[in-house]
């Protein structure tokens, strides 16, 4: 076959279009989920939650946490008289086996389970330099395990403190809101185990889910409204002095 | 008249720019995942590989499509919202072979008590009670049932 320089350098640019046309390929098409009909999110109803840990002994069995780290968590809040802006924290292994009796009795006590708020305008999607870190089409924030680089800029931007490195893979991990269940159509490790129904998956596109009606007839609150993050963690009953 | 007698440079130059141009794109091609940018910025197929993972708490309806009986029993007590596995911990392996994995027998003094020992924090309609004084250090099931927890049978229990 004869070539010229110049035939040759005309055909390599069309050439190389071809091929990443070629290495797109087509998606996969998933004929039972459809990302585009759902925008999840969650409800909390502190006045529910009884501090058992069921959520994050769940969390950690489900997803394989690495010990000592958690994707959710429970801390329990104690508020002396009045004094809403001091509120003592304590959370012994992120609540997994429950909490101790309270050393005071004064003031009031109260649980509050913590997890990404899947925020629409997350923060720490932001700052990742690679690419590896996203708001999925229906609203879950997920790590791409296989971009990440493990270079902590995500765990720094978190407002709420729920994300980590995790030790042996070296990766950002943070709770995916069971994104593996929730396609499959079951609610997320921590709803299904909260015995009190404290938690509650919610999924803001389906016109018939209860979330609605509950936004619609309880003062209801997310955290850290003033960083207008679009968090999707609804708490019921949240008091001020939550951090 | 020539226009520029050393024309021949900047065909040369442009040559050099086309073909860094060309390389560019054909590694790009290359190294650039093929589902980077499907949705937005990174890679689609991540969604799909955290969508893959696998599953270790089955669901309470699938534990009820077989256990009926228990539904049964738990549906009529107030323990009818706790999903089973929130006690009987992770069954998804128990759920695909029930014939050869088991679930372990619980111990209900260690229990029950993760959600019913008093503290203060918790609402104060939920029922609790300080195991020690309550029980004196007895397994819960000698007197409730876990399924259905209140007591009925007291007056044929106390002989």
């Amino acid at each position: 076959m004869n070539m010229t320089r110049r035939q040759l350098l005309i055909l390599l640019p069309a050439a190389a279009v071809a091929w990443k046309s070629i290495l797109a390929g087509t998606p996969e098409a998933s004929p039972n989920y459809n990302m585009t009909e759902h925008w999840w999110g969650m409800l909390v109803d502190i006045t529910k939650c009884i501090g058992c840990g069921s959520c994050v002994r769940a969390c950690q069995m489900e997803n394989a946490v690495t010990d000592g780290y958690f994707r959710t968590w429970v801390e329990r809040y104690h508020v002396s008289d009045y004094d809403i802006e001091n509120p003592k924290v304590d959370s012994p292994d992120g609540g997994k086996n429950g909490f101790p009796p309270a050393a005071v009795s004064d003031g009031k006590n109260f649980f509050v389970p913590k997890m990404c708020n899947h925020c629409a305008d997350s923060p720490c999607t932001q700052v990742c330099p690679v690419g590896a870190t996203f708001v999925s089409p229906d609203g879950v924030v997920l790590v791409d395990q296989k971009y990440c680089l493990g270079c902590r800029y995500c765990v720094q931007a978190c407002p709420y403190g729920c994300r980590f490195v995790d030790p042996k893979k070296e990766t950002a991990q943070k709770c995916t809101l069971c994104y593996h269940r929730i396609t499959k159509g079951l609610t997320t490790a921590c709803c299904e185990n909260c015995p009190t129904g404290a938690r509650q998956l919610a999924d803001l596109k389906n016109p018939n889910d209860p979330i609605h009606e509950f936004l619609k007839t309880h003062a209801v609150q997310v955290l850290k409204p003033y960083l207008a993050t679009r968090s999707k963690l609804f708490y019921n009953g949240l008091d001020g002095s939550v951090r | 008249m020539k226009a520029f007698k050393d024309a021949g440079h900047l065909f040369r130059l442009a040559s050099v720019f086309l073909v860094g141009g060309v390389l560019f794109l054909a590694f790009r091609g290359v190294l650039v995942p093929r589902s980077f940018g499907q949705y937005g910025h990174y890679r689609g197929n991540a969604i799909k590989e955290t969508a893959a993972l696998p599953i270790s708490y089955a669901g309470h309806q699938v534990c009820e499509s077989c256990h009926a009986d228990i539904l049964e029993v738990k549906s009529k007590g107030v323990h009818k919202g706790v999903a089973c596995e929130a006690c009987h911990g992770p069954l998804a392996k128990h759920a695909d072979d029930p014939a050869s994995i088991q679930p372990a027998k619980l111990d209900t003094a260690v229990l029950c008590v993760r959600c019913h020992e008093a503290n203060l924090a918790k609402p104060k309609s939920f029922p609790q009670v300080v195991s020690a004084e309550h029980s004196g250090g007895a397994p819960c099931d000698t007197c409730h049932q876990p399924h259905s927890p209140a007591i009925v049978a007291v007056a044929g229990a106390s002989q």
